[in-house]
């Protein structure tokens, strides 16, 4: 493909997203493999670690993607892709029309004003050694925008703005509770107003109560200033509550995809399902009438992927053909244009997968003795 | 309660108190733990003066009117033999006939600028190169790490020797040859600090804002490595000294007349039993300086990270300041000193 | 297997750096040099001597090819001729190794149970009147160069027991077949004198870290199981805290041989160090050349040695 192109009347883009010019950022077949190399004098590759294989996305201006999956699908690793801070393996990740991919880190530099990322980690993100002003201050000295006093005056706006007293200009980020310092990650990555943020867990470190604020100042400051987030979770609730459309990864392939009531109240991968009926519900009849899907083993490793559908070895509905097929990432009939599914068999409305789920653990449980 | 209830008020949970409590470095911590070990500053004040003296060797010299070539006829007695400590030469003669004290003075003079030098080169070359290594990783540091194990392995007092045959022995020389084998010592530490702070978010971070590797190194390693430097590097010092005063004794360092406590010390063995101040006034100055350093070395690396013994003792000697502070010192330094030493 | 894999890896770093000593020892002292037949005929070059050497060498050949020869000479073990005596080198060395030996060896075995030693009473009695001057008496001996240790040792032990008749002591070399009993005798000075700063920097470095590894939690497990304390020291906590000595011992050996240079001289012992340093003061270049390559070749394989043992102690290191 060569540059976005508006697809045909009616058409739609890979993942789903309703045709337009509004596409921010879009991600073609991107891979990531990390490899294992063994050897004496000179390494030799032996195995590799498949961390992103094979995905596609697409974000619009203004929206908000919600990335979900356990540890180990990789989306972490694709978040950094996207970001610049990993090479990519092959595929292509176009932001605003350009491409993007593996620049250099001079032809990179001007894209990093418009590219942004919070990290997961409030304790880990931020330098200690560092004073915070310092810290939310650099990408202005960076990027030759603004220094001294006229520099000063903008990070404290930025405090300001996301509800830390600007008079903590020079406290270190030790001095800090930990939903303050995601607030100083925030004031970081909003520091010169960009175009998309990438969110990587921004809240799983945090406090529920402090949760939620961080949420709404994300909220807030995305109609504020028209930002677009790809937003990365592993808390369904939360990705709920945020997302536009959202996304569902496994082991570096995403299973679903759709508008967020599409994928939520009729999702139709049985790993979503899965997901969904494990989340914590607020209603307390709801949650006794729940039945909790509970999926045999653990997530199987980057290393050596299942053959066919990655999530073969661990489905209720797994049959001969989804060890041998991958399944493709497209429409199920009854779905709209914009609801995605990668699987040979979605799950019907009103099937119930958890009397499959179980039968599948008893099946296995001599096994696992 | 559902996300959605919760509102945006614009005040934070916890607000700190903006009383005038200004955030106090890791340095400023570090510091003030530094300034309390009484041994510590005793050997600063000693280095000091070292230094001074040091400097003030021609005055004294010629406060005292014997400059450290000169060979008095009377300095020595009728069989040739140094004389000992009293009249005109405080701390008595060397074989030649020249003032004991006065060519000590000059050997700190020779001592110091080695040491300090020496040192100054090496490090600056250490964390250069350990920077780069630790941070570009992959075939650079494949190379300048293999580099590093290389200088390591060597003998340096044969490989010295080896030089100074070819080079001829000079003051530059000894400072060069020190400074070669001092730098890899540092460079290792420093490479492995930076290979374990390059995986840390806030590099990523730095990255992600588009900092160019100079600065990320600079500004963001280098704060963080450079505890574990400050102590090598003043323990380094007085390695070099006593390498010097090595070089010097054996002949292969500073040459005669310039003094140096090395070929003071070599000159004196012929003379023992009998001449013990032509041993033991270099020998301990030499030993009070090394000392000095080892001291100060010792107190820089526990100001820096207290084991949780100097904590408590800490604690006990300022009984009487504020609890928040030491509350917040404690805090502040286990965090600060996470990502450091 | 990766056992096997690591000797590999460490014995082709050894050969390498072996490799690039002959460079650099070429490099040194036929490149640099203006004239290399001048250097290397050496303080006592006559005109003849010179032009010897010019022919013998072939030094107008270019540099590669004289590399090349000098390398060859090398392989077949043949390290040049003395100026001095006219001796080859190899026999040159050859004569002067026994008391090197028993230096290095006995000073070695004095350096590790001494240092450790105290480092391990150290740490078992933290705090207590004997580790506490231990310590001084650590922080003396880390801050001494050693050939003032040699001579406060002379002045102060031998000298003094030499005015009351006792000669046993003096620091000289008695081959051990002649007399093993005067051979320790005469060697005791020598042996703590180049035992002492390393045994000081080690008895610290075994402090700290012990005391690091008994703070452990493992360590509080092993007692509570009702383990005798003896047996949680050394069995446990120990075996933890000498990893990083073992490091530490790879590096010290090039010291080790420094040390023995230096403590030869002050007793004049007349081992390979004092030969070496005869050979600078008549600039016999050959003895230093052969010398310098023979160290270099013997911490090499120490330096291997030292890793084996390290990796059997700590056997994550393999697959470094």
């Amino acid at each position: 493909m060569t540059g976005v192109t508006a697809p045909a009347q009616g058409g739609a883009f890979p993942d789903g997203a309703p045709a337009g010019d509004g596409v921010l950022l879009r991600i073609d077949n991107l891979v990531k493999y990390y490899p294992v190399r063994v050897g004496v004098l000179i390494k030799r590759e032996v195995a590799a670690v498949q961390a992103v294989d094979g995905v596609s996305l697409e974000i619009r201006r203004g929206e908000t993607l919600g990335l979900v999956g356990e540890t180990g699908s990789g989306k972490s690793t694709l978040a950094r892709c996207v970001a610049g801070l990993h090479p990519v393996t092959s595929g292509r990740i176009s932001f605003d029309g350009k491409d993007i991919t593996n620049l250099s880190r001079r032809k990179m530099q001007p894209f990093r004003r418009d590219i942004q990322m919070i990290f997961q980690d409030p304790y880990g993100s931020l330098n200690p050694r560092r004073r915070v002003g310092s810290i939310i201050g650099e990408p202005f000295t960076v990027h030759k925008i603004a220094s001294g006093d006229e520099r000063k005056r903008r990070v404290q706006e930025l405090m300001e703005r996301v509800g830390l007293n600007p008079e903590h200009y020079n406290r270190f980020p030790a001095e800090f509770s930990g939903g303050q310092r995601q607030r100083i990650g925030v004031a970081r990555a909003l520091a010169l107003r960009p175009k998309l943020i990438i969110c990587d867990e921004p809240v799983s470190a945090l406090d529920v109560s402090i949760q939620a604020q961080i949420i709404n100042l994300l909220e807030d400051l995305q109609s504020e200033f028209g930002l677009t987030y790809l937003f990365i979770a592993h808390d369904l609730s939360v990705v709920r509550h945020v997302s536009d459309r959202v996304a569902v990864m496994y082991l570096g392939k995403i299973a679903e995809v759709g508008d967020r009531t599409d994928v939520y109240e009729t999702a139709r991968h049985p790993y979503t399902t899965a997901l969904l009926s494990a989340a914590p519900a607020a209603d307390p009849d709801e949650a006794a009438a729940r039945q909790r899907i509970i999926l045999v083993g653990d997530i199987p490793s980057p290393l050596d992927p299942p053959s066919g559908c990655r999530f073969h070895p661990r489905c209720p509905k797994a049959q001969q053909v989804c060890s041998k097929t991958e399944p493709a990432l497209e429409v199920k009939p009854g779905d709209p244009e914009t609801h995605r599914t990668a699987c040979h068999f979605p799950v019907e409305p009103g099937e119930n997968l958890a009397r499959a789920a179980a039968a599948l653990r008893a099946a296995a449980e001599p096994t696992l003795g | 309660m559902s996300l959605t209830e919760v509102q945006f008020t614009g005040a934070t949970v916890d607000q700190a108190p903006s009383r005038a409590i200004q955030g106090r470095s890791p340095w400023q911590l570090a510091w003030r733990r530094l300034r309390s070990d009484r041994v510590a500053v005793a050997s600063a004040i000693i280095i000091v003066l070292l230094c001074l003296v040091a400097l003030a060797a021609p005055l004294i010299a010629s406060l005292i009117g014997h400059p450290p070539a000169i060979q008095y006829p009377y300095g020595t007695t009728d069989q040739g033999l140094p004389k000992p400590p009293g009249g005109q030469f405080l701390l008595g003669t060397d074989n030649l006939g020249r003032d004991l004290l006065v060519r000590i003075v000059y050997g700190a003079r020779v001592s110091l600028l080695v040491g300090l030098s020496s040192t100054f080169i090496a490090t600056v070359l250490g964390v250069a190169v350990g920077l780069v290594a630790g941070y570009y990783g992959g075939v650079i540091d494949g190379v300048l790490a293999r580099g590093m194990d290389v200088v390591l392995a060597f003998p340096y007092l044969v490989l010295a020797l080896a030089l100074v045959t070819v080079l001829g022995p000079s003051l530059w020389m000894v400072i060069a040859v020190i400074a070669f084998f001092s730098w890899a010592a540092l460079a290792r530490i420093v490479r492995g600090q930076t290979l374990s702070l390059k995986e840390k978010e806030y590099i990523e971070a730095a990255r992600a804002i588009g900092a160019s590797p100079l600065r990320i190194m600079v500004i963001d390693i280098l704060p963080n490595v450079i505890a574990p430097v400050l102590v090598v590097a003043t323990l380094l010092v007085p390695t070099a000294i006593v390498f010097e005063s090595t070089l010097s004794y054996l002949g292969l360092g500073i040459q005669e007349p310039t003094a140096s406590w090395g070929n003071i010390l070599a000159g004196s063995q012929q003379f023992l039993p009998g001449a013990w101040w032509f041993l033991i006034f270099p020998a301990v100055a030499l030993l009070i300086t090394t000392l000095a350093f080892n001291l100060l070395g010792d107190g820089v690396r526990d100001a820096i990270d207290p084991g949780t013994e100097r904590i408590f003792a800490a604690r006990r000697r300022r009984r009487g300041i504020a609890v928040e502070q030491t509350q917040a010192s404690a805090e502040a330094q286990q965090a600060g000193t996470a990502g450091g030493v | 297997m990766d056992f096997v894999r690591f000797i590999i890896r460490r014995i082709l770093f050894g050969i390498v750096v072996l490799w690039l000593v002959t460079l650099g020892t070429f490099f040194l002292f036929f490149v640099i040099p203006s004239d290399p037949a001048v250097t290397l005929a050496g303080k006592g070059g006559t005109p003849q001597r010179v032009a010897q050497i010019k022919q013998r060498l072939g030094l107008d050949q270019p540099v590669i090819v004289q590399y090349w020869h000098y390398l060859d000479r090398l392989l077949h073990g043949d390290l040049g001729t003395s100026f001095f005596t006219g001796a080859s080198v190899n026999s040159t060395i050859k004569a002067d190794l026994p008391p090197t030996l028993s230096l290095i060896i006995g000073g070695a075995v004095l350096w590790l149970i001494g240092g450790i030693g105290v480092g391990v009473l150290s740490a078992t009695r933290a705090r207590s009147l004997l580790d506490r001057s231990a310590t001084l008496f650590v922080l003396i001996g880390i801050s001494m160069p050693t050939f003032v240790v040699g001579l406060v040792l002379l002045f102060v032990v031998y000298f003094q027991l030499a005015k009351h008749g006792i000669q046993n002591f003096a620091p000289m070399y008695v081959p051990f077949t002649q007399s093993p009993a005067q051979w320790f005798e005469h060697m005791i000075l020598p042996w703590i004198t180049l035992a002492l700063v390393s045994a000081a920097t080690y008895s610290r470095l075994t402090r700290g870290s012990l005391l690091d590894a008994l703070g452990e939690d493992y360590i509080r497990t092993a007692r509570a199981k009702g383990l005798t304390e003896r047996r949680v020291i050394y069995r446990h906590g120990l075996r933890a805290a000498l990893t990083p000595v073992v490091t530490q011992l790879g590096v010290d050996v090039g010291t080790l041989i420094g040390g023995a240079v230096v403590t030869e001289s002050v007793f004049d012992l007349g081992g390979v160090g004092q030969a070496l340093l005869r050979a600078f003061d008549f600039g016999d270049v050959y003895v230093i050349l052969g010398i310098v390559i023979v160290t270099a070749m013997a911490v090499v394989v120490a330096n291997i040695v030292v890793d084996i043992a390290y990796s059997v102690l700590d056997p994550r290191v393999r697959l470094t």
